[in-house]
């Protein structure tokens, strides 16, 4: 029984993260009405560039929250230097884009890297505690913590402040956002600088799980797409919940289901894509379908 | 005195295609202007243009400054409100919401407060309405959002394109009058674009008549309601 | 000279150059213009889906790898006669095309962006999982076609001119196929699918057709593959073999049929030569170039030929390109935005 618990709060630990990187991606879906498929690149980079800092003797918190700056800013630079151009065109265009991005990323950052793994260490430490016979990591705790955190500040951005709204509405329809004053491109670009910083945020919590290298996130992108899928691509709600049901499902599965070993583990995120998709694509809590290539 | 929106020989197309060929009108501070027409005219498009939303040429300023090439965003912060066809509301945000927007540009907090009572004193049904999302509102009611969103601006000049369009008669006669005693109380210079020309004629001070993309005829609403044949061969009625 | 003589002169340039391939390079570089030709025919298959029909597929390599596994498995463990495993591959993979595509076909644009990407990805794990028959990670070795004793011809130049000449069959069926009522229809289906569905035309079956017929051609290619490597392991058929796929059709040029022969070329040649300069940076060049490709080529490089015939010619160029997925213009900000 203490493993099954075990089992399930590790399972939520993992499911923030997912969900972390799933909430970039719904943010921005939500603007800019696109998957982006290198969103994942972009927060294993930033995660290279916090291993540098750290690496480089700044202490790790402020590494990690200059990443997180560094980050929100480069975000807001790729979409006003590179996805702004293709902005209302065609999806199967943006689709090559953030694909030719992915590619970029990965290697640039094997470049400037190399391709070998190293450490990083947790922002929590490594320290254990007993509750009732179950052993938890303050590791794990911490990662929940801050996922609540954060959706917290989300909430408060989007719903209490005038800004927020404005993003809201931006996303919403662009068109009757001008009329009121609202500058659509710079609330877009507000967007890709929130999820990329978002990116980060799950970059550092995941590096200390795995091995920092330049495909940490290759698995983790696509578990995040099955959260976002299975929660709804509009829904930041969706986001987390599906990131926790994927999270624990994948921890059930690999404990207590043998033939999924640890390779064939990405089958099940894979699966509930499948499932969910084609027998509901909106999600738990999505609203609207994505509209066609 | 200069007028404060000043058209001279506006061209706009939409992509290949010519939709206004050269007009020219102007709206005076204070003054209510009416454009009148028939469907596909192009007066949903004289607005769009003015709003920055369409291709054009030709000269149109705003309080001396030429709103041609700009952006949307960048004209309603020099204080033009438009209230476009399809009301420009936000369907899944709040009737509260979709008012704080209007005043999205505006820095002066308190102001706004204020203004945002004022506005629901205006339209009280909209109070009743606060929390809930536009889309579940009535016609008339989406269009008085539309308007109070676009009061909400402290406009210097409010755009209103066929507030009548879907609407019962009864709701559209309540409508121009609320609309009437809000702007004459205020001041407000309108810009109104409609098909209802009996409505506009009763609301403006002045009327241009435009068929096929360019102004046929113009002069003091008075004198065009007065005038029977003029209304039986421009205005159908 | 007429745009109608440019594109048959060009067309004859390609075709000869294509022909001298095996007599004038050395076993080596045919070796590779062999991959290029089985390339051509996924990228062009991919093509009819992504192109012609307006739908989006990130798992093309899942029925490239089909049409691998299938050939080798028929040559190694059946003792088929290889030239019989090449259509043989091609129905199976048009077959599971058409089961997949049943469900998929209610997914719209990024849904199914993500469904087919799902299918990418999975595949090398479901190669691993039944290794009983695909022998797993280690992967098969399979007998490569030789040259008969009567043709004057070595293995290698054989190999091309063999896999040239089922390349040129499929381009040629995909070609009359496209300027044909069903290529119409497809195409309709792509561009509004109200109006095609009040013209009589079968959104749902069309779709699926379209579906399993690209991914039928994906198989083919498979089959030409494994003849070409001689080898097969679940490391060859990963995401990036999909993403190489779409790569190359959006880089050859959309809705073409002789794009898929120019994006082909991309994806073989690119990376060999990336690689030459620096290995990390294969990956730097080859997303770079995607990206400036979209920004400078949107209609690839079928697009940029054509606008070379228009100079040439003075004229503009019959209608070839019928409104493709990516604009041929670029296409600014709308208005409103800062």
């Amino acid at each position: 029984m203490e493993r099954f618990i075990q089992v399930i709060v590790d399972g939520i630990a993992t499911g923030s993260i997912y969900a972390a990187l799933a909430l970039a991606l719904v943010l921005i879906f939500r603007s800019t009405g696109i998957v982006n498929f290198a969103q994942g690149e972009m927060a294993m980079f930033s995660t290279f560039i916090a291993w540098g800092l750290y690496a480089g003797g700044v202490p790790l918190g402020l590494a990690v929250l200059t990443t997180l700056v560094l980050s929100f800013v480069a975000g807001m630079a790729i979409e006003r230097g590179l996805i702004r151009h293709f902005e209302g065109g065609e999806v199967l265009t943006l689709v090559i884009v953030t694909l030719g991005l992915f590619i970029l990323l990965n290697s640039l950052a094997g470049w400037i890297w190399g391709f070998g793994n190293r450490s990083f260490p947790s922002l929590f430490g490594d320290s254990t505690f007993d509750v009732g016979g179950v052993q938890l990591t303050w590791e794990s705790i911490g990662i929940v913590g801050v996922l609540l955190a954060v959706v917290g500040l989300l909430f408060l951005l989007f719903q209490r402040t005038k800004i927020g709204l404005a993003m809201r509405a931006a996303a919403l329809n662009p068109e009757s956002s001008g009329l009121v004053g609202v500058r659509v491109g710079r609330m877009l670009m507000l967007g890709w600088g929130l999820a990329a910083a978002l990116g980060a945020l799950a970059g550092v919590l995941v590096a200390p799980r795995l091995f920092l290298d330049v495909n940490l996130m290759g698995s983790v992108l696509i578990y995040a797409f099955a959260a976002a899928a299975l929660g709804g691509f509009d829904s930041a709600i969706g986001a987390v919940v599906g990131g926790w049901v994927i999270g624990v499902t994948e921890n059930l599965a690999g404990t207590y289901v043998d033939f999924i070993g640890a390779d064939l583990k990405i089958l099940v995120p894979l699966a509930i894509i499948f499932v969910v998709l084609l027998v509901r694509p909106t999600g738990l809590f999505g609203t609207r379908e994505v509209a066609r290539v | 005195m200069t007028p404060l929106l000043e058209v001279e020989g506006l061209h706009a197309a939409y992509g290949q295609v010519e939709v206004l060929e050269g007009i020219d009108f102007e709206v005076e501070k204070g003054r209510k202007v009416a454009i009148l027409g028939p469907n596909g005219a192009g007066k949903t498009t004289t607005l769009r243009a003015l709003s920055g939303m369409v291709r054009t040429r030709g000269r149109a300023d705003f309080d001396g400054d030429s709103v041609i090439g700009k952006h949307t965003a960048d004209i309603a912060r020099r204080g033009v409100a438009h209230v476009p066809e399809g009301r420009g509301t936000f369907p899944s945000l709040t009737v509260d919401e979709n008012l704080r927007l209007g005043a999205y540009v505006r820095h002066d907090g308190s102001d706004v407060k204020e203004d945002l009572q004022r506005c629901y004193g205006w339209f009280p049904r909209l109070e009743e309405r606060a929390g809930q999302p536009a889309a579940s509102l009535s016609g008339g009611e989406q269009q008085m959002l539309a308007m109070g969103r676009a009061l909400m601006l402290r406009p210097r000049l409010l755009m209103l394109d066929e507030p009548s369009l879907g609407l019962a008669p009864i709701v559209t006669r309540e409508l121009f009058k609320v609309l009437g005693e809000i702007c004459d109380e205020q001041g407000m210079t309108v810009l109104l674009v409609e098909q209802n020309a009996g409505l506009a004629l009763d609301f403006a001070d002045h009327a241009y008549v435009l068929e096929s993309g360019r102004i046929g005829l113009s002069g003091p609403a008075e004198e065009i309601k007065g005038d029977d044949s003029v209304r039986r061969s421009y205005l159908g009625y | 000279m007429s745009d109608r003589t440019l594109r048959i002169a060009g067309l004859v340039v390609l075709i000869g150059f294509a022909v001298l391939v095996p007599f004038v390079f050395g076993p080596y570089r045919v070796g590779q213009f062999t991959l290029v030709a089985a390339y051509a025919v996924a990228a062009l298959g991919l093509n009819l889906l992504v192109g012609y029909n307006g739908q989006i597929s990130l798992g093309h390599g899942a029925f490239f790898a089909l049409g691998a596994y299938t050939a080798a498995l028929l040559i190694e463990k059946a003792n088929l006669p290889y030239l019989l495993t090449v259509p043989l591959a091609g129905v199976l993979a048009f077959a599971v095309g058409y089961v997949f595509g049943v469900p998929a076909l209610r997914l719209r644009g990024l849904y199914l962006a993500l469904v087919t990407l799902a299918l990418a990805v999975a595949t090398p794990q479901l190669i691993k999982r039944f290794d009983g028959l695909t022998e797993g990670t280690q992967g098969m070795t399979v007998e490569q076609p030789e040259s008969p004793g009567w043709l004057p011809l070595a293995d290698d130049q054989f190999l091309y001119l063999l896999t040239l000449v089922v390349a040129a069959i499929m381009f040629a069926l995909a070609w009359s196929l496209m300027r044909s009522q069903v290529g119409r229809a497809v195409q309709a289906v792509r561009d509004e699918e109200i109006p095609a569905s009040t013209l009589g035309v079968d959104l749902a079956s069309t779709k699926t057709r379209v579906f399993a017929l690209s991914a039928g051609y994906a198989g083919v290619a498979g089959a030409l593959y494994v003849f070409a490597i001689g080898f097969v392991a679940p490391e060859a058929f990963t995401v990036t073999i999909s993403l190489a796929f779409l790569a190359a059709i959006v880089v050859g040029g959309l809705a073409t049929i002789v794009g898929a022969v120019f994006g082909a070329l991309f994806i073989e040649f690119v990376p060999v030569y990336a690689s030459d300069v620096n290995d990390a940076l294969t990956g730097v060049i080859y997303g770079g170039v995607l990206i400036l490709a979209m920004f400078l080529l949107p209609g690839g490089v079928a697009g940029l030929l054509r606008r070379i015939r228009e100079l040439v010619a003075r004229r503009p160029a019959e209608e070839e390109v019928r409104r493709p997925a990516v604009a041929t213009e670029g296409r600014g900000v709308p208005a409103g935005k800062t």
